[in-house]
């Protein structure tokens, strides 16, 4: 029943290594859209188009695309959170109708609950279950100081900052060792600082385990930086405009911005926001409706 | 990782807790002592009537010589408030329940109650007396009626306040409607209950007292009508006194319980030391 946190898996060197291996979440023309109002009133917005992508098995997949573009709409359509209007979605092999247990997942907030401590907020996620909690504190411990909170299980959400509550949270979903982590702009809400020291050390607990994750994020650096591929997507309707390997070795630690892989796929990227109309070069006049593709 | 540098604070004891309660609130103890004693050195100086204001002292020696009349009156009055509270308890929680759960309920008996609650309840004392007479009944039936509205309000909106993100997390523990109600939406929903349980015990006193205006022949809202007749000020006064401990015993006894029942919210109120990285 119980397994051991750390996994000697080597994270895939490189693209190919990864190719190599099943594919994990599978989405086949996947398409989302919300339907407002009623008859000849009713307005259709498509949240995402056509989307087709596979994630394989103990990769590090982010997605990095400006706010409304549907990644998180995407998130929770592989969670099986939301229904996908269109499309096939697969999770392990299995198609996703309703919610998926078979994961761990964080949000941009980490939603902890306020009268348990940080130790039972992570085992909440067996309690929740219907398993006995009991045989798993040791391990809960042994997560908590991977995310270095070991000195803070006993501490409530309201004494912690920002940043530990989210460590909180994420020991919260692998406690359970599911092979999936879906994590939805988890460090959108942490100051620069934060941010950076959370970007490596997710990098050093991934390392550690064999688990796929797939990271939604809306900045450049954080995609290049922790993935072995990164999907870039524009807005409205949300679309993939291009999948890109990042061939940066591992641990990729502070220096990994200076790798000549890192600024070539961040320029890529930026390249084509700026071509999309999501970013505007220096000097250019912004057009006053925003950022939408002609 | 790198959270663990920073040590764990120490947490206050419970001794330094209450310590810290007194000091606080002792400023507050001797600004009321202060005002008691400028009271009575006033009214005594100034030679101002016993029967517009009676000094400190008298009220208590003129409640002393009646103790044993006005704490019967006070025990039937603290019955009414008990009883009417506790109906409006069992009554608006799980009324609050439905209605949060249940669209139904929502759409047709949610609007129903919004638009009773503009009804001045009190405007309604003189038709229980038709309906219910003189006795107990009608005294605890408006009791019921002024505290059930701001517990029934609260209550809905702590059973609503559930965050999508966290329902969405617990979702995808496959956890029943059920469990997740246990583990997540009551927990979540219980400091707004309790404020509505506080507002509601507050008006509990109001309500009893006015009840016994209209119409009774026992209780403390009956004996104030009989010495302010009499212009017997000191009783007057005393009876005022009395009321207010027993309102300020009931929002305590409630403030107690919710300290019992969710340490965690009250502790957050009064978090003092800031959060570290």
């Amino acid at each position: 029943m119980l397994k051991v946190v750390t996994k000697a898996v080597p994270a895939p060197a490189d693209g190919d290594a990864a190719a190599a291996r099943r594919v994990y979440v599978d989405l086949r023309g996947v398409a989302k859209t919300y339907r407002r109002g009623h008859g000849a009133a009713a307005r259709a917005t498509h949240a995402l188009e056509a989307v087709d992508l596979a994630i394989r098995e103990g990769e590090f997949l982010a997605i990095v695309g400006p706010s409304g573009c549907g990644k998180s709409t995407l998130l929770r359509i592989i969670a099986g959170l939301h229904p996908a209007s269109e499309g096939v979605v697969e999770v392990g092999g299995k198609p996703v109708a309703g919610p998926q247990t078979n994961l761990g997942i964080v949000f941009q907030s980490p939603v902890l609950l306020e009268w348990r401590n940080v130790l039972d907020n992570v085992l909440v996620q067996l309690e929740l279950r219907g398993v006995d909690p009991r045989p798993y504190r040791e391990r809960a411990m042994k997560l908590l100081a991977q995310v270095g909170l070991a000195d803070f299980a006993d501490r409530h959400p309201h004494e912690l900052s920002g940043g530990m509550r989210q460590r909180a949270a994420i020991a919260r979903a692998l406690i359970h060792d599911a092979p999936l982590l879906l994590m939805d702009e988890p460090f959108g809400a942490l100051d620069a600082l934060t941010r950076e020291q959370m970007r490596l050390d997710l990098e050093a607990l991934w390392m550690a385990t064999n688990k796929t994750v797939l990271f939604i994020t809306h900045s450049i650096d954080e995609a290049v930086l922790l993935a072995d591929r990164v999907v870039v997507m524009s807005p409205r309707p949300g679309r993939i405009e291009q999948v890109m390997d990042i061939r940066i070795p591992r641990p990729r630690g502070l220096e990994a911005r200076r790798h000549p892989a890192f600024v070539e796929a961040a320029e890529r990227i930026t390249g084509i926001f700026l071509a999309r109309g999501v970013l505007h070069g220096a000097g250019q006049v912004v057009p006053p409706t925003g950022g939408d593709p002609p | 990782m790198s959270a663990g540098a920073v040590a764990a604070l120490p947490r206050p004891s419970r001794s330094a807790a209450v310590g810290a309660w007194l000091r606080k609130r002792a400023g507050a103890m001797l600004v009321f002592a202060l005002l008691i004693v400028v009271w009575e050195v006033a009214v005594r100086a100034l030679g101002i009537k016993e029967y517009l204001l009676p000094p400190p002292s008298k009220v208590w020696t003129e409640f002393w010589k009646r103790h044993d009349l006005v704490m019967g009156g006070a025990w039937v009055t603290t019955q009414e408030i008990l009883a009417g509270y506790a109906l409006a308890v069992a009554v608006s929680v799980p009324l609050a329940l439905a209605i949060a759960y249940s669209r139904f309920m929502e759409q047709s008996v949610y609007p129903v109650i919004v638009f009773l609650q503009i009804i001045p309840k009190i405007a309604i004392a003189p038709l229980f007396i038709i309906w219910f007479g003189f006795g107990f009944t009608p005294k605890v039936l408006l009791v019921f009626l002024l505290s059930f509205f701001p517990i029934v309000v609260a209550s809905i909106a702590g059973f609503k306040s559930a965050d999508r993100d966290v329902m969405d997390f617990a979702r995808t523990t496959g956890a029943s409607g059920l469990r997740m109600f246990l583990k997540i939406s009551l927990p979540q929903a219980l400091p707004q209950i309790f404020t509505g349980l506080k507002v509601g015990a507050a008006l509990a006193a109001t309500a009893a007292v006015v009840a016994e205006f209209v119409a009774s022949d026992k209780g403390l809202g009956y004996l104030l009508l009989q010495y302010n007749g009499q212009l017997d000020t000191p009783m007057v006064f005393a009876i005022i006194v009395l009321l207010s401990l027993i309102g300020l015993a009931v929002y305590y006894a409630v403030e107690i319980i919710e300290r019992i029942a969710i340490p965690w919210h009250v502790s957050q109120q009064g978090a003092t030391h800031d959060a570290v990285l």
